[in-house]
Protein backbone atom coordinates (compact mmCIF):
# COMPACT_ATOMS: atom_id res chain seq x y z
CA UNK A 1 0.00 0.00 0.00
CA UNK A 2 1.44 3.43 -0.88
CA UNK A 3 1.58 6.08 1.27
CA UNK A 4 3.45 9.48 1.88
CA UNK A 5 5.79 10.66 5.00
CA UNK A 6 5.57 14.44 5.30
CA UNK A 7 8.82 15.97 6.89
CA UNK A 8 8.36 19.13 8.60
CA UNK A 9 10.84 21.28 10.03
CA UNK A 10 10.23 24.18 12.53
CA UNK A 11 11.38 26.64 14.90
CA UNK A 12 11.15 24.35 17.88
CA UNK A 13 11.44 20.90 16.32
CA UNK A 14 10.47 18.36 13.70
CA UNK A 15 7.45 16.52 13.30
CA UNK A 16 6.75 13.48 10.99
CA UNK A 17 3.62 12.98 9.73
CA UNK A 18 2.53 9.89 7.59
CA UNK A 19 -0.82 8.32 5.78
CA UNK A 20 -1.83 6.39 3.59
CA UNK A 21 -2.11 7.11 -0.13
CA UNK A 22 -5.43 8.65 0.40
CA UNK A 23 -4.02 11.22 2.86
CA UNK A 24 -6.92 11.85 4.29
CA UNK A 25 -6.17 10.70 8.05
CA UNK A 26 -2.51 11.03 9.21
CA UNK A 27 -0.69 10.19 12.24
CA UNK A 28 1.61 13.39 14.01
CA UNK A 29 5.11 11.96 15.52
CA UNK A 30 6.63 14.65 17.40
CA UNK A 31 8.27 16.59 18.04
CA UNK A 32 11.96 15.59 17.53
CA UNK A 33 14.75 17.57 18.77
CA UNK A 34 11.88 20.56 20.72
CA UNK A 35 13.30 23.70 21.06
CA UNK A 36 15.89 23.34 18.39
CA UNK A 37 15.38 25.38 15.04
CA UNK A 38 15.14 22.56 12.33
CA UNK A 39 16.21 24.34 9.54
CA UNK A 40 15.44 21.37 6.64
CA UNK A 41 14.92 17.69 7.12
CA UNK A 42 14.93 15.35 3.99
CA UNK A 43 15.37 11.44 2.86
CA UNK A 44 17.56 9.38 0.64
CA UNK A 45 15.42 9.09 -2.64
CA UNK A 46 17.14 5.16 -2.82
CA UNK A 47 16.82 4.51 1.04
CA UNK A 48 13.35 6.31 1.89
CA UNK A 49 14.10 5.44 6.21
CA UNK A 50 17.55 7.33 5.63
CA UNK A 51 17.01 10.66 6.87
CA UNK A 52 18.90 14.13 7.75
CA UNK A 53 17.93 16.80 9.50
CA UNK A 54 19.22 20.19 10.22
CA UNK A 55 19.53 20.99 13.68
CA UNK A 56 20.45 24.55 15.34
CA UNK A 57 20.02 27.05 18.17
CA UNK A 58 21.76 30.54 18.32
CA UNK A 59 22.64 28.86 21.55
CA UNK A 60 24.23 25.70 21.03
CA UNK A 61 25.12 26.04 17.38
CA UNK A 62 24.63 23.25 14.87
CA UNK A 63 23.99 19.66 14.90
CA UNK A 64 23.38 16.80 12.05
CA UNK A 65 21.14 14.26 13.11
CA UNK A 66 20.28 11.15 10.85
CA UNK A 67 17.78 8.13 10.63
CA UNK A 68 17.68 4.67 9.53
CA UNK A 69 14.28 4.19 9.94
CA UNK A 70 12.35 6.50 8.47
CA UNK A 71 12.58 8.73 11.54
CA UNK A 72 11.07 6.69 14.16
CA UNK A 73 14.89 6.80 16.40
CA UNK A 74 17.37 9.68 15.20
CA UNK A 75 21.42 9.61 15.95
CA UNK A 76 24.11 12.77 15.38
CA UNK A 77 26.34 12.31 13.49
CA UNK A 78 29.24 14.90 12.59
CA UNK A 79 28.42 18.80 12.74
CA UNK A 80 32.32 19.74 11.73
CA UNK A 81 31.92 22.55 8.89
CA UNK A 82 35.39 24.06 8.59
CA UNK A 83 36.03 25.62 4.94
CA UNK A 84 38.43 23.74 3.14
CA UNK A 85 41.08 26.93 2.63
CA UNK A 86 41.02 30.06 4.09
CA UNK A 87 38.08 32.02 4.02
CA UNK A 88 37.97 35.47 2.81
CA UNK A 89 35.84 37.92 3.40
CA UNK A 90 32.29 38.91 1.50
CA UNK A 91 30.03 42.26 1.72
CA UNK A 92 28.62 43.02 5.04
CA UNK A 93 25.35 45.00 5.41
CA UNK A 94 26.98 48.23 5.57
CA UNK A 95 28.86 47.34 2.23
CA UNK A 96 32.63 46.35 4.49
CA UNK A 97 33.88 43.44 3.89
CA UNK A 98 32.84 41.06 6.40
CA UNK A 99 34.95 37.81 7.47
CA UNK A 100 33.41 34.51 6.17
CA UNK A 101 32.25 32.64 9.01
CA UNK A 102 29.90 29.14 9.64
CA UNK A 103 26.67 29.89 10.99
CA UNK A 104 24.30 27.02 10.06
CA UNK A 105 23.10 24.51 7.50
CA UNK A 106 20.18 25.77 5.63
CA UNK A 107 19.52 22.59 3.52
CA UNK A 108 20.28 19.50 2.73
CA UNK A 109 20.16 17.75 -0.56
CA UNK A 110 20.57 13.54 -0.26
CA UNK A 111 22.12 11.92 -3.44
CA UNK A 112 20.19 10.65 -5.87
CA UNK A 113 22.38 7.68 -5.87
CA UNK A 114 24.17 7.07 -2.76
CA UNK A 115 22.04 6.89 0.72
CA UNK A 116 25.61 7.96 2.18
CA UNK A 117 25.81 11.15 0.37
CA UNK A 118 24.70 13.86 0.88
CA UNK A 119 24.94 17.73 -0.15
CA UNK A 120 24.74 20.53 2.58
CA UNK A 121 24.66 24.39 1.82
CA UNK A 122 25.46 26.47 4.37
CA UNK A 123 25.54 30.11 6.19
CA UNK A 124 27.71 31.76 5.23
CA UNK A 125 27.37 30.58 1.93
CA UNK A 126 29.10 27.24 0.85
CA UNK A 127 28.80 23.62 -0.18
CA UNK A 128 29.63 20.78 1.72
CA UNK A 129 29.60 17.14 1.13
CA UNK A 130 29.39 13.81 2.71
CA UNK A 131 30.29 10.41 1.34
CA UNK A 132 30.05 8.58 4.97
CA UNK A 133 26.79 9.09 5.95
CA UNK A 134 26.93 12.34 7.88
CA UNK A 135 30.40 11.55 9.80
CA UNK A 136 32.48 13.92 8.04
CA UNK A 137 31.52 16.87 6.15
CA UNK A 138 34.01 18.30 2.92
CA UNK A 139 33.98 21.36 1.58
CA UNK A 140 33.34 22.17 -2.64
CA UNK A 141 35.56 25.39 -2.01
CA UNK A 142 35.52 26.34 -5.43
CA UNK A 143 32.00 27.82 -5.39
CA UNK A 144 32.98 29.98 -2.42
CA UNK A 145 36.52 30.55 -4.27
CA UNK A 146 34.76 31.93 -6.81
CA UNK A 147 36.18 35.37 -8.15
CA UNK A 148 32.50 37.13 -7.27
CA UNK A 149 32.37 35.75 -3.82
CA UNK A 150 34.10 38.98 -2.02
CA UNK A 151 31.20 40.91 -3.81
CA UNK A 152 28.41 38.89 -2.40
CA UNK A 153 26.39 40.33 0.35
CA UNK A 154 23.62 38.37 3.02
CA UNK A 155 19.95 38.55 2.53
CA UNK A 156 17.78 39.31 5.48
CA UNK A 157 18.10 36.09 6.85
CA UNK A 158 22.32 35.54 6.12
CA UNK A 159 24.54 34.52 3.50
CA UNK A 160 22.71 31.62 3.21
CA UNK A 161 22.94 28.41 0.04
CA UNK A 162 19.64 27.17 0.45
CA UNK A 163 18.45 25.62 -2.98
CA UNK A 164 20.70 22.67 -4.21
CA UNK A 165 19.29 20.69 -7.39
CA UNK A 166 20.99 17.34 -8.39
CA UNK A 167 20.35 16.45 -12.32
CA UNK A 168 19.70 12.81 -12.49
CA UNK A 169 20.85 12.93 -16.20
CA UNK A 170 24.41 14.04 -15.36
CA UNK A 171 25.57 13.73 -12.11
CA UNK A 172 28.24 16.50 -12.78
CA UNK A 173 25.39 19.36 -12.92
CA UNK A 174 24.53 21.17 -9.57
CA UNK A 175 22.57 23.93 -9.36
CA UNK A 176 22.66 25.90 -6.19
CA UNK A 177 20.87 29.30 -5.10
CA UNK A 178 22.58 31.81 -2.59
CA UNK A 179 20.38 34.70 -0.93
CA UNK A 180 21.39 37.33 -2.14
CA UNK A 181 24.35 36.51 -4.77
CA UNK A 182 22.00 34.73 -6.82
CA UNK A 183 21.68 30.96 -9.35
CA UNK A 184 25.25 29.50 -9.60
CA UNK A 185 25.93 25.98 -11.66
CA UNK A 186 28.82 23.86 -12.15
CA UNK A 187 29.27 20.91 -14.68
CA UNK A 188 32.11 19.35 -13.56
CA UNK A 189 31.07 17.66 -10.24
CA UNK A 190 31.65 21.28 -8.15
CA UNK A 191 35.28 22.10 -9.16
CA UNK A 192 34.25 25.05 -10.69
CA UNK A 193 30.88 27.45 -11.17
CA UNK A 194 29.46 29.68 -13.07
CA UNK A 195 26.88 32.63 -12.22
CA UNK A 196 23.55 31.78 -14.23
CA UNK A 197 21.80 34.98 -13.48
CA UNK A 198 21.59 36.26 -16.95
CA UNK A 199 17.99 38.07 -17.18
CA UNK A 200 17.31 38.62 -13.58
CA UNK A 201 16.40 42.30 -13.07
CA UNK A 202 16.53 43.61 -9.24
CA UNK A 203 16.03 47.25 -8.96
CA UNK A 204 17.48 46.51 -5.26
CA UNK A 205 20.81 46.44 -6.29
CA UNK A 206 23.21 49.42 -8.27
CA UNK A 207 23.06 47.49 -11.65
CA UNK A 208 19.75 45.70 -11.70
CA UNK A 209 21.05 43.40 -14.38
CA UNK A 210 24.35 42.44 -12.65
CA UNK A 211 25.96 39.15 -13.19
CA UNK A 212 25.84 38.52 -9.38
CA UNK A 213 23.92 40.13 -6.51
CA UNK A 214 20.02 38.82 -6.87
CA UNK A 215 17.99 37.43 -4.20
CA UNK A 216 17.35 34.13 -5.36
CA UNK A 217 14.78 32.61 -2.80
CA UNK A 218 14.28 29.21 -4.38
CA UNK A 219 14.02 26.96 -7.73
CA UNK A 220 12.75 24.59 -8.68
CA UNK A 221 13.14 21.10 -11.44
CA UNK A 222 11.41 18.63 -12.64
CA UNK A 223 13.29 15.60 -13.09
CA UNK A 224 12.32 14.21 -16.45
CA UNK A 225 13.56 18.36 -17.57
CA UNK A 226 16.63 19.47 -16.22
CA UNK A 227 17.25 22.16 -18.37
CA UNK A 228 13.61 23.75 -17.65
CA UNK A 229 14.28 25.51 -14.32
CA UNK A 230 11.57 27.84 -12.25
CA UNK A 231 12.45 30.32 -9.65
CA UNK A 232 10.85 32.10 -7.09
CA UNK A 233 13.37 35.83 -7.15
CA UNK A 234 12.74 38.22 -4.19
CA UNK A 235 10.48 39.68 -6.67
CA UNK A 236 9.85 37.82 -9.92
CA UNK A 237 9.24 34.47 -11.33
CA UNK A 238 11.33 32.99 -13.52
CA UNK A 239 11.78 30.54 -15.82
CA UNK A 240 15.08 29.18 -17.75
CA UNK A 241 14.81 26.46 -20.59
CA UNK A 242 18.53 26.30 -21.13
CA UNK A 243 19.78 25.24 -17.30
CA UNK A 244 19.82 28.81 -16.46
CA UNK A 245 21.75 30.36 -19.04
CA UNK A 246 19.05 32.53 -19.70
CA UNK A 247 15.60 33.64 -17.37
CA UNK A 248 12.24 35.20 -18.66
CA UNK A 249 10.25 36.31 -16.37
CA UNK A 250 6.82 34.42 -16.41
CA UNK A 251 4.56 36.43 -13.35
CA UNK A 252 2.02 36.69 -15.44
CA UNK A 253 -0.97 37.91 -14.00
CA UNK A 254 -0.16 36.91 -10.00
CA UNK A 255 -1.33 39.25 -7.33
CA UNK A 256 2.16 39.99 -6.73
CA UNK A 257 5.24 38.44 -7.83
CA UNK A 258 7.05 38.51 -4.43
CA UNK A 259 7.20 34.86 -2.25
CA UNK A 260 9.70 31.90 -1.47
CA UNK A 261 8.15 28.66 -2.50
CA UNK A 262 8.02 27.41 -6.01
CA UNK A 263 7.63 24.11 -6.65
CA UNK A 264 6.58 21.51 -9.85
CA UNK A 265 3.66 19.01 -10.52
CA UNK A 266 5.20 15.49 -9.90
CA UNK A 267 4.18 14.53 -13.41
CA UNK A 268 3.41 17.22 -15.20
CA UNK A 269 6.49 19.48 -15.85
CA UNK A 270 4.51 22.34 -16.66
CA UNK A 271 2.10 22.82 -14.10
CA UNK A 272 4.12 24.87 -11.29
CA UNK A 273 2.62 26.36 -7.85
CA UNK A 274 3.62 29.51 -6.19
CA UNK A 275 2.83 31.22 -2.92
CA UNK A 276 2.87 34.81 -3.36
CA UNK A 277 3.62 36.75 -0.37
CA UNK A 278 2.12 40.61 -0.46
CA UNK A 279 5.85 42.49 -0.77
CA UNK A 280 9.09 42.15 1.12
CA UNK A 281 8.14 44.57 3.80
CA UNK A 282 5.02 42.80 4.38
CA UNK A 283 5.95 39.01 4.86
CA UNK A 284 2.27 37.87 4.92
CA UNK A 285 -0.04 36.38 2.01
CA UNK A 286 -2.28 39.62 -0.19
CA UNK A 287 -5.65 40.36 1.49
CA UNK A 288 -6.12 38.49 4.00
CA UNK A 289 -6.28 35.11 1.91
CA UNK A 290 -4.24 32.08 1.60
CA UNK A 291 -3.83 31.10 -1.86
CA UNK A 292 -1.49 28.74 -4.46
CA UNK A 293 -1.34 29.85 -7.96
CA UNK A 294 -0.85 27.33 -10.18
CA UNK A 295 0.38 27.69 -13.89
CA UNK A 296 -0.51 24.95 -16.22
CA UNK A 297 1.54 26.28 -18.46
CA UNK A 298 5.11 26.83 -17.41
CA UNK A 299 4.39 30.35 -15.94
CA UNK A 300 2.47 33.31 -17.14
CA UNK A 301 -1.01 32.24 -16.45
CA UNK A 302 -1.75 31.66 -13.08
CA UNK A 303 -4.91 30.40 -11.41
CA UNK A 304 -6.02 30.82 -8.02
CA UNK A 305 -6.17 27.80 -5.77
CA UNK A 306 -7.72 28.50 -2.47
CA UNK A 307 -10.75 25.45 -1.72
CA UNK A 308 -10.07 24.89 1.77
CA UNK A 309 -7.77 27.98 2.13
CA UNK A 310 -8.81 30.57 4.78
CA UNK A 311 -10.02 33.33 2.82
CA UNK A 312 -10.17 36.21 5.16
CA UNK A 313 -8.03 37.41 8.19
CA UNK A 314 -4.63 35.27 7.19
CA UNK A 315 -1.80 36.66 7.60
CA UNK A 316 0.96 33.84 7.54
CA UNK A 317 3.90 33.20 5.42
CA UNK A 318 5.42 30.22 3.61
CA UNK A 319 9.22 30.02 3.20
CA UNK A 320 11.69 29.01 0.21
CA UNK A 321 11.45 25.15 1.81
CA UNK A 322 8.12 25.02 2.53
CA UNK A 323 6.17 23.64 -0.03
CA UNK A 324 6.87 20.20 -1.50
CA UNK A 325 5.04 17.34 -3.78
CA UNK A 326 4.88 13.51 -3.70
CA UNK A 327 4.61 11.75 -6.61
CA UNK A 328 1.74 9.22 -6.09
CA UNK A 329 -0.73 8.92 -8.60
CA UNK A 330 -2.62 11.65 -8.11
CA UNK A 331 -0.20 14.44 -6.92
CA UNK A 332 0.05 15.92 -3.43
CA UNK A 333 1.15 19.49 -3.14
CA UNK A 334 1.85 20.46 0.39
CA UNK A 335 3.23 23.84 2.49
CA UNK A 336 3.68 25.18 5.84
CA UNK A 337 3.14 28.05 7.33
CA UNK A 338 4.99 30.60 9.43
CA UNK A 339 1.70 30.25 11.79
CA UNK A 340 1.94 26.54 12.54
CA UNK A 341 -0.39 24.83 10.10
CA UNK A 342 0.48 22.16 7.37
CA UNK A 343 -2.13 21.84 4.45
CA UNK A 344 -2.72 19.31 2.00
CA UNK A 345 -4.14 19.14 -1.59
CA UNK A 346 -4.18 15.22 -2.98
CA UNK A 347 -5.79 16.44 -6.34
CA UNK A 348 -3.36 18.73 -7.72
CA UNK A 349 -4.11 21.37 -5.76
CA UNK A 350 -7.75 21.84 -6.04
CA UNK A 351 -8.87 21.06 -2.65
CA UNK A 352 -7.53 21.70 0.03
CA UNK A 353 -7.10 20.56 3.96
CA UNK A 354 -5.03 21.18 7.12
CA UNK A 355 -3.28 18.54 8.28
CA UNK A 356 -2.08 20.12 11.69
CA UNK A 357 -2.95 23.64 12.91
CA UNK A 358 -0.91 24.43 15.52
CA UNK A 359 2.57 23.88 15.43
CA UNK A 360 5.55 26.23 15.77
CA UNK A 361 6.12 28.10 12.60
CA UNK A 362 7.24 25.79 9.82
CA UNK A 363 10.47 26.34 8.06
CA UNK A 364 10.40 23.31 5.92
CA UNK A 365 8.46 20.98 4.60
CA UNK A 366 9.55 17.38 2.29
CA UNK A 367 7.79 14.85 1.29
CA UNK A 368 8.51 11.36 0.90
CA UNK A 369 6.30 8.88 -0.87
CA UNK A 370 6.55 5.45 0.13
CA UNK A 371 5.51 2.43 -2.08
CA UNK B 1 36.50 14.49 39.74
CA UNK B 2 34.83 17.76 38.18
CA UNK B 3 31.48 18.02 38.58
CA UNK B 4 29.62 19.63 35.42
CA UNK B 5 25.87 20.99 35.26
CA UNK B 6 24.93 20.96 31.54
CA UNK B 7 21.70 23.05 30.60
CA UNK B 8 19.06 21.21 29.58
CA UNK B 9 19.30 20.74 25.81
CA UNK B 10 22.86 19.42 26.23
CA UNK B 11 21.78 17.04 28.67
CA UNK B 12 18.84 15.84 26.43
CA UNK B 13 21.79 15.02 23.43
CA UNK B 14 24.54 13.64 25.68
CA UNK B 15 21.62 11.54 27.64
CA UNK B 16 22.52 12.02 31.04
CA UNK B 17 20.23 13.48 33.75
CA UNK B 18 21.87 15.89 36.31
CA UNK B 19 25.19 16.49 36.78
CA UNK B 20 27.91 14.87 34.75
CA UNK B 21 31.46 14.10 36.43
CA UNK B 22 34.46 14.44 34.32
CA UNK B 23 38.23 13.88 35.27
CA UNK B 24 40.53 15.90 34.27
CA UNK B 25 44.69 14.93 34.34
CA UNK B 26 46.30 17.95 36.24
CA UNK B 27 45.55 20.96 37.39
CA UNK B 28 41.99 21.68 36.18
CA UNK B 29 41.72 24.70 33.94
CA UNK B 30 38.59 26.10 32.17
CA UNK B 31 40.37 24.25 29.09
CA UNK B 32 40.84 21.10 30.36
CA UNK B 33 37.33 20.95 31.97
CA UNK B 34 36.32 21.54 28.25
CA UNK B 35 38.42 19.08 26.66
CA UNK B 36 37.78 16.44 29.46
CA UNK B 37 33.80 17.15 28.77
CA UNK B 38 33.85 17.06 25.30
CA UNK B 39 36.20 13.68 24.84
CA UNK B 40 33.53 12.11 26.84
CA UNK B 41 30.48 12.99 25.05
CA UNK B 42 31.72 13.56 21.75
CA UNK B 43 27.93 14.79 21.20
CA UNK B 44 28.84 17.85 22.97
CA UNK B 45 31.71 18.80 20.61
CA UNK B 46 31.07 21.92 18.73
CA UNK B 47 27.78 23.10 21.25
CA UNK B 48 29.55 24.53 23.51
CA UNK B 49 32.70 26.44 21.94
CA UNK B 50 33.36 26.64 17.73
CA UNK B 51 34.75 23.30 16.70
CA UNK B 52 37.08 25.03 14.31
CA UNK B 53 37.93 28.73 16.28
CA UNK B 54 37.26 27.02 19.94
CA UNK B 55 36.02 30.59 20.73
CA UNK B 56 32.86 29.40 23.73
CA UNK B 57 29.44 30.30 21.80
CA UNK B 58 28.27 33.93 22.38
CA UNK B 59 25.03 32.45 24.38
CA UNK B 60 27.10 30.19 26.85
CA UNK B 61 28.62 31.30 29.94
CA UNK B 62 30.30 29.42 32.43
CA UNK B 63 30.19 29.95 36.04
CA UNK B 64 32.11 28.70 39.02
CA UNK B 65 31.34 29.25 43.01
CA UNK B 66 29.10 32.67 41.96
CA UNK B 67 31.68 33.93 39.80
CA UNK B 68 31.29 34.39 35.93
CA UNK B 69 33.90 32.83 34.11
CA UNK B 70 33.08 32.89 30.44
CA UNK B 71 35.36 35.93 29.43
CA UNK B 72 38.85 34.34 31.42
CA UNK B 73 41.37 32.60 29.48
CA UNK B 74 41.16 28.47 28.73
CA UNK B 75 44.30 28.59 30.90
CA UNK B 76 42.73 29.99 34.11
CA UNK B 77 42.66 27.62 37.44
CA UNK B 78 39.29 26.21 38.53
CA UNK B 79 38.37 27.66 41.81
CA UNK B 80 39.59 25.18 45.16
CA UNK B 81 36.09 24.55 45.76
CA UNK B 82 35.44 23.16 42.12
CA UNK B 83 38.19 21.10 42.17
CA UNK B 84 37.56 19.72 45.79
CA UNK B 85 34.08 18.53 44.32
CA UNK B 86 32.07 20.80 46.68
CA UNK B 87 30.76 22.96 44.16
CA UNK B 88 29.95 22.21 40.22
CA UNK B 89 31.02 23.93 36.84
CA UNK B 90 28.14 25.30 35.75
CA UNK B 91 27.53 25.51 31.97
CA UNK B 92 24.73 27.93 31.15
CA UNK B 93 22.94 28.77 28.25
CA UNK B 94 22.66 32.46 28.17
CA UNK B 95 18.95 34.65 29.21
CA UNK B 96 18.56 35.74 25.26
CA UNK B 97 15.16 36.38 23.32
CA UNK B 98 13.40 38.59 25.53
Amino acid sequence: MSGVRVLVGTRKGAFVLTSDGKREKWDIAGPFFAGWEMYHLKGSPVDPNRIYASQSTGWFGQLIQRSNDGGKTWEPVGNKFEYATVPGTHQWYDGTPHPWKFARVWHLEPSLTDPDTVYAGVEDAALFRTTDGGQTWQELPGLREHSSGPGWHPGAGGLCLHTIILDKKNPNRIVIAISAAGAFRTDDGGKTWQPINRGLRSEQIPNPTAEVGHCVHHISMHSARPNTLYMQKHWDVMRSDNAGDSWQEVSGNLPTDFGFAIDVHAHEPETIYVLPIKSDSEHFVPDGKLRVFRSRSGGNEWEPLSKGLPQHDCYVNVLRDAMSVDSLDSCGIYFGTSGGQVYVSSDAGNNWNAIVHDLPAVLSVEVQTLQ
Amino acid sequence: MIRVVLPAHLRTLARVDGEVNVEVSGEPTLLSVLNALEAQYPVLRGTIRDQVTYERRPFVRFYACEEDYSHEPGATALPAAVVSGKEPFLIVGAMSGG
